[in-house]
């Protein structure tokens, strides 16, 4: 029943130590941080206290890849692998670390001091190299703080006395525009909603053109509009700040700083469409603003804009719970956000049903991505003639760009919509600049042919990424790193996405090494076409977008690579006896096929 | 049966809430699947049904019939689609026809064939998985599970039992049985469960019975599966 479950998951909150299913996954990452993995008696013991199977826990343990079943380091260290990283030394400095510390990158060095790996891209790629130390992020490594960090894991020194200098997370905006430069007055919005009402909230969001700023762009009024209009008697706010597109960090920076303003939205929208209860899915990556933002909620609970009674309005009752990701990009989809919040695996749902009609728990939920709260407050606020004074007519208003790779001044820069892609290179200090990632992974890679098109949801739209690439790199690299992405993140749901995103690794792979031939880059299009068509969610359907996008618009870098052959196995006929040349002791010229036996 | 859309010109009606998929299995019209079973929620994560409507790619599945929609299904370009998806599933799992007892009664090969799929094309992944032959009555061959999670939902929506469910991300998921060890004897399930009785390929079968039906003589050797559908609906029949 939908309204026990309700029940459950509203006592698991704000803490969840009475076992409701809901809450299994928070659970899940509390044991996580206090064994450094999840043992097999906690597994039982939460079974028992939660009423869902051991299997279905585990199926939670293997499904997030912040969680384990085996022992992992005391400290747990986690580089950040997106290619921005890569191309600031990450993969030195991770060797560096791995030789100082005796332990093989992937691997938990035997008496379980430390664990070192690689990870998905965590949100800094404007201060990286950076890395994940027991999910505390340390940013701008060198080959100094590596020795440092070194010395402090051989004494055994606990995070808490590491040197905070390590953990600094710059949080400043280096291009700022209407919205930046905006004050923000506490309560103006909730108050606005709650003497003109709803419709007039509605109308106001309409008339500034407000549109969802996570990349999809859906407007937001109409969101909420119908989520109000949706009958139920829950309705539940919901703010995605699972900022998980590799090179998007714009989010990072709203969480930091503007923290109210994104409050201030979700209250408001609370107010507007009628919920009593909201989350924040905070990525666990950015587990470190977890801290100054409950402060943020508890301040505001003191000052009556948060809790019972908002205002002063004895009828407005509305409270914020944060809950932890555990690293999975995928629950950056809405509907999978929203089974990870239900203590599931992240399973994007089939659509119909729609989350502003069936969403958590079955109500009428509103998901949105924390610009788009910080923004509809700051509408409501100033007005929707403020909001519209820049931008173009189908993208008023501006951008909130997270900006990283070749450029001297990476960081976040807010421009209005419309703004030219030449325009914002000039701005960031970018030279020689062979090619832009726009939208992250799962964007569009723009060649400077194109360096004329804008930022804006009518030519390239994105949810903030924003990687720029000199030419002095290697295209192939950055492709290979944004498919290896994919297979890694694919949740595995539907066939196109699960086979495919592997087979797409496998196939790049056989380019790299100059193994493939034309047919190779036919299948690899084919592949790519019939995942963009029949995926089911939007992972799927962008995550061949690297490699077509690099067919497409720069087909010489996979040519120059190619074998003249119209055909080629796929695998090497003289590599594969090397095993059998290793039993037998032979590696005379006779054990050799010529030619790789082609 | 106020309602109608077109699929591939012909005209077939549909109630309020129905999807694509359930109008066209009314009107005998057969669209590919294979998670889909029409006794339990509809699932979608096969795609092989997957239709243009309105000019849309959708799962036929999950996808609501609406008023004078457009659906094309047996086109030569959703056809050349399917048999990409059907090769994706054979590379993913050890799939080998000759020496499975489903085979001739299994839909993953009978589909192939009626898209006519004649070889993998693909690289073989060669996935190292287990076989679990400890129950007394069933034997799960997880080299050939297609994740369609059939047995999942059965087990949970008819059996009320929640034996099996999926476990891990992306290539590496697969099917997890619901008991301490994990294997299947030490969980509640009997051969008399609807979930023993869903599998549309060979990754659940009897055990102590084998070729009882002679190859050649089988569902899909005499009659192709767009004809006599999904196999589990003649599995419950000759059960019964």
């Amino acid at each position: 029943m939908v309204h026990d479950e309700l029940q459950q998951s509203k006592l698991s909150m704000p803490d969840s130590e009475n076992g409701a299913p809901f809450s299994v996954l928070q659970q899940l990452i509390g044991l996580q941080q206090e064994y450094h993995y999840v043992p097999r008696h906690e597994i039982d013991r939460l079974a028992v206290s939660s009423g869902v199977s051991e299997s279905h826990i585990i199926g939670l343990i293997e499904f997030y890849g912040f969680l384990h079943t085996t022992p992992r380091g005391e400290y747990d260290i986690l580089f950040s692998d997106n290619i921005t990283e890569q191309m600031q030394g990450s993969h030195l400095l991770a060797d560096l670390l791995s030789k100082g510390l005796g332990v093989a990158i992937g691997t938990t060095r035997e008496d379980r001091r430390v664990s070192l790996d690689y990870t998905s891209c965590i949100g800094m790629g404007d201060q990286g190299p950076a890395a994940l130390i027991n999910g505390q992020t340390i940013t701008r490594l060198t080959t100094n703080r590596i020795g440092q960090i070194i010395q402090l894991i051989e004494a055994s020194t606990p995070l808490s006395q590491w040197p905070k200098t390590l953990f600094e997370v710059e949080s400043r905006a280096e291009r700022r525009d209407i919205v930046l430069n905006s004050e923000y007055q506490p309560a103006a919005a909730i108050e606005a909603c709650l003497k003109k009402g709803p419709a007039a909230i509605f109308s106001q969001l309409e008339q500034a053109g407000l549109r969802g700023c996570g990349g999809a762009g859906f407007s937001t009024a109409a969101k909420w509009r119908f989520c109000a209009s949706a009958a139920a008697e829950e309705r539940f706010v919901v703010c995605n700040a699972d900022e998980g597109e590799p090179g998007t960090f714009k989010d990072r920076f709203l969480l930091q700083s503007h923290a109210e303003r994104l409050i201030e939205g979700m209250t408001l929208c609370a107010a507007a469409i009628g919920a009593r209860t909201g989350f924040i899915y905070l990525r666990g990556e950015y587990r470190y603003l977890l801290d100054s933002l409950q402060r943020v909620l508890d301040q505001r609970r003191k000052e009556r804009l948060l809790g019972n009674a908002i205002l002063a309005h004895d009828d407005f009752n509305f409270d914020i719970t944060i809950h932890l990701g555990a690293g999975a990009y995928i629950c950056g989809e809405e509907s999978a956000l929203i089974e990870s919040l239900e203590g599931k695996r992240g399973i994007p749902r089939p659509r119909p049903p729609f989350p502003v009609t069936e969403g958590y728990s079955g109500f009428p939920t509103v998901v949105n991505n924390v610009e788009t709260f910080c923004n509809a407050a700051l509408i409501i606020q100033q007005g929707p003639e403020w909001y519209r004074q820049v931008g173009t007519t189908a993208s008023p208003g501006t951008k909130l760009l997270s900006i990283s790779g070749d450029c001297d001044r990476p960081g976040i820069y807010e421009f209005p919509f419309g703004t030219a892609i030449a325009e914002i290179l000039s701005q960031c200090g970018a030279h020689q600049t062979m090619a832009v990632q726009v939208g992250g992974a799962a964007g569009r890679l723009i060649p400077e042919t194109e360096f004329n098109r804008t930022i804006a949801f009518e030519d390239i739209s994105t949810g903030g990424s924003f990687m720029i690439f000199n030419q002095n790199r290697e295209l192939l690299r950055v492709i290979e790193n944004f498919t290896q992405f994919f297979r890694h993140e694919s949740c595995g749901f539907c066939t196109p996405c699960r086979v495919g995103s592997s087979l797409l690794v496998k196939q790049l792979n056989k380019v790299m090494v100059g193994h493939a031939t034309t047919k190779d880059l036919e299948e690899m299009s084919i592949l790519g076409s019939l995942m963009q068509k029949t995926s089911h969610c939007g992972l799927g359907q962008t995550a061949a977008n690297p490699i077509l996008d690099g067919l497409g618009k720069f087909p010489k870098l996979f040519q120059s690579r190619l074998r003249a052959t119209s055909f080629e196995p796929a695998f090497d006929l003289d590599a594969s006896l090397e095993e059998a040349r290793l039993l037998t002791g032979r590696d005379d010229p006779e054990a050799h096929l010529e030619g790789g036996g082609v | 049966m106020n309602n109608q859309f077109k699929l591939d010109g012909i005209t077939v009606p549909f109630s309020a809430g129905e999807t694509i998929m359930d109008a066209a299995l009314a009107a005998g019209i057969y669209i590919p699947h294979l998670c889909h079973n029409p006794e339990f929620k509809p699932h979608g994560s096969c795609r092989l049904c997957t239709v243009n409507a309105n000019g849309r790619t959708v799962a036929a599945c999950t996808t609501p019939a609406s008023e004078g929609m457009e659906v094309e299904n047996a086109t030569h370009e959703l056809t050349t689609q399917r048999r990409l998806l059907l090769k994706l599933l054979f590379v993913e799992g050890n799939h080998v026809c000759p020496a499975c007892e489903k085979s001739g009664a299994c839909q993953l090969q009978a589909v192939a064939y009626h898209c006519g799929m004649l070889a993998p094309e693909f690289v073989h992944f060669y996935p190292k998985r287990a076989v679990d032959a400890s129950h007394p009555e069933m034997i799960i061959d997880f080299n050939r599970c297609i994740l369609c999670e059939l047995c999942v939902r059965a087990s949970r929506d008819s059996d009320n039992k929640n034996v099996f469910s999926i476990s891990g991300r992306g290539i590496q998921a697969h099917l997890a049985i619901n008991s301490t060890s994990g294997k299947l004897a030490d969980s509640s399930f009997t051969s008399s469960d609807k979930a023993a009785r869903v599998c549309p390929v060979g990754a659940i079968l009897p055990k102590h019975k084998g070729y009882n039906i002679p190859i050649g003589q089988r569902l899909y050797d005499q009659a192709p599966i767009s004809q006599v559908g999904d196999v589990a609906k003649h599995q419950e029949l000759a059960d019964e």
